[in-house]
């Protein structure tokens, strides 16, 4: 997850003022019948590095296709430093794009992909030599330079790709699946890489991307998009901590869902305890809720996996529930316990493995306890 | 190696003598000192030296070269303009019948098409000559030279383009600085074979050329039905070895592109 810095919280979204420098303005877009995006408003600020997260078919990369100038809303409009782009075509976007396909030019070297777009530009040509190799010193391309696309590696591809959307220092840099070709443990360090060029530069970065890890890890904030419209818009922390809906909760990471009815609060219950009835024998599962429902609404009571705790014997907590458990799945850092707790209600629990495997003493049918907190899980409507 | 086996041999054997024994009995017979083409004197190569005195023959030849580089060129700029907007263009109300309407020339017989280009040149008052065979020529080598360009259009990445016009191309730039070096290998060889097609074509050649713009193919015809001369032996000796060294080139190139290819990625893995 993005931290945030603690001296500067850097949070242009929280504050009144701050004037974006993207708005989408109920932007629709559609393809014949097919709504692609459905009434959508946003605004992203300067120097966010802001990720377009959701399945294939969402809408996300349509959305940043209207950025790049490669498709127009059918209605709505797009404000760009306060200026309509709707009818500016491409070329004369000051965004430039990062294709998923890399699409570096083969039949040019690294060198002239870089310059490609300075020599479109009206930079004086003395100086396009000295801002191509500051890109290449950025990316760590230096030595690579006279070759042809062909003739490096396919993370030195992207690199090149990088190097080359951000050579004209554009107010916003979008980038569709960057990493999206890359293997594991490449796209770990690149991700990395990517998150301090987009601090060394400042500019904004616009990504769009299917893994929630990788959302999660690069941005300062998280659009969660699903048939067109927006679920949630928050940082990745919030996201994951208090998902508006279940389809955010369920996207995002393992959850466990538990169904109910909202009780009728107790007397000297505080007002934000929500006590949820999820089974008519079992005792209710208390939770808290800024916004507690009102008695004996429907309500979905979320849960992650590595919140929930489980023991042999049974714990002081504000909830328990008694189990069996029916598998295990062993990871190497974690495992994950799964526990039934009523006839067709498994209830995931992660715990660290901090012992070695032959001293732990859990196994399979295993009667054993669960537990949590009044405030580990979040209360959805949605 | 697989074992040496009589039937593969024999039908080896029969199967390149089927292709190519008429044209090795051409080349035999274009070194015959007779002038009787189908008895053997001896050898001699002076029917070349008579070639070269031919001035039919070499006036018609130039006119050929002429007439297949101007058509092939035509025939490639339009060929190309016709598959990059089929490609391009996406789906629009009538887009099979369009298409369908640029490949009909290549299966229209060739007298019907000459025919009716003759018609055409005389409706409008156009003189038969040069002009007319390299209009003919463009008409019907065009649809070719837009096949093979449409089928590298085709696995073409549409984010190159994209690519460029977002690093601040015209569209017309984008495809002149990215688009067109791309598919180059496409066009060249649509153009190769709008050449070939111009060169030996007689049928609508004979339809559109006029008194003074005969093209070689005529010209041996013509000069076949007064008598096969060991001259035209020669001349076709010469017109084999120049297609036979063209394609020996053309493939010797692509097999040192595609050897410097994997090379290249074998590089480009061990860096």
């Amino acid at each position: 997850m993005a931290q945030p810095r603690p001296d500067t919280v850097f949070a242009p979204w929280d504050e009144p003022d701050a004037k974006p420098l993207i708005q989408f303005k109920n932007v629709t877009k559609r393809f014949g019948d097919f709504t692609a995006i459905d009434d959508l408003t946003l605004d992203i600020y300067a120097q966010e590095f802001f990720a377009l997260l959701g399945p294939s078919g969402c809408g996300k990369t349509t959305l940043m296709r209207m950025l790049g100038g490669f498709e127009t809303p059918t209605e709505g409009t797009i404000l760009l430093d306060g200026v309509d782009i709707g009818p500016i075509p491409p070329n004369e976007r000051p965004v430039n794009m990062m294709f998923q396909s890399y699409a570096l030019f083969p039949h040019l070297t690294v060198w002239d992909n870089i310059a490609f777009g300075l020599k479109r530009s009206d930079m004086p040509k003395d100086q396009i030599g000295d801002r191509v190799e500051k890109m290449l010193k950025l990316t760590q391309l230096g030595k690579f330079a006279k070759r042809k696309p062909h003739q490096i590696s396919g993370g030195q591809r992207q690199r090149v790709a990088l190097a080359r959307s951000l050579a004209k220092a554009p107010k916003l840099l979008l980038l569709d699946e960057p990493l999206g070709a890359l293997d594991k443990k490449l796209r770990n360090e690149t991700q990395f890489e990517l998150m301090d060029i987009q601090e060394t530069t400042g500019t904004t970065f616009v990504i769009v991307t299917h893994d929630q890890e990788e959302a999660m890890t690069v941005a300062s904030r998280v659009a969660v998009m699903t048939e067109g419209k927006l679920a949630q818009v928050a940082t990745p922390d919030q996201i994951y901590e208090a998902p508006n809906s279940t389809y955010v909760a369920d996207f995002i990471g393992d959850v466990n869902l538990i169904e109910g009815t909202v009780e009728v609060q107790a007397k000297g219950a505080k007002p934000t305890d929500v006590s949820i009835k999820w089974s008519p024998t079992e005792t209710p599962i208390d939770a808290t809720s800024d916004t507690p429902p009102p008695a004996a609404s429907t309500v979905t009571f979320a849960i992650r996996p590595e919140k929930v705790a489980i023991s042999n014997e049974r714990p002081e907590a504000a909830n328990v529930m008694e189990g069996k458990i029916l598998d295990i799945a062993y990871l190497g850092n974690i495992s994950t316990y799964h526990v039934e707790v009523a006839p067709g209600l498994i209830i995931k629990a992660q715990a660290t493995n901090n012992r070695r495997i032959s001293r732990r003493n859990l196994t399979w049918e295993d009667h054993v306890y669960l537990s949590w907190t009044d405030t580990a899980g979040v209360v959805l409507t949605e | 190696m697989r074992k040496f086996s009589w039937f593969n041999a024999t039908a080896l054997t029969f199967g390149f003598a089927f292709l190519y024994l008429p044209m090795l009995i051409l080349i035999i017979y274009s070194f015959n000192e007779s002038r009787l083409v189908t008895v053997w004197a001896g050898f001699s190569t002076k029917w070349y030296g008579e070639l070269l005195q031919n001035e039919q023959f070499l006036d018609a030849a130039w006119v050929t070269i002429k007439v297949a580089f101007w058509s092939s060129t035509c025939a490639t700029i339009l060929g190309t303009m016709a598959a990059y907007i089929m490609v391009r263009s996406g789906p629009f109300r009538g887009r099979g019948l369009f298409s369908g309407m640029i490949y009909a020339p290549l299966v229209m017989p060739e007298v019907i098409t000459g025919l009716s280009l003759l018609l055409f040149f005389i409706a409008i008052g156009l003189d038969r000559g040069v002009v007319t065979i390299v209009l003919a020529h463009t008409t019907f080598a065009m649809c070719f030279v837009s096949v093979v360009v449409t089928s590298r259009l085709v696995s073409f990445d549409r984010s190159l383009e994209e690519a460029a016009l977002d690093l601040g191309c015209t569209p017309f730039d984008a495809f002149r600085s990215v688009t067109l070096p791309i598919i180059m290998p496409a066009v060249v060889s649509g153009w190769l074979l709008a050449f070939t097609l111009s060169l030996d074509d007689l049928v609508i050649a004979s339809f559109t050329s006029g008194p003074s713009s005969t093209t070689l193919p005529i010209r041996i015809f013509s000069a076949v039905r007064l008598g096969v001369t060991p001259e035209i032996n020669a001349l076709s000796t010469i017109m084999i070895a120049l297609v036979t060294i063209g394609v020996i080139t053309a493939s010797l190139i692509s097999r040192a592109t595609s050897i410097k290819a994997r090379a290249d990625e074998r590089a480009a893995e061990q860096s």
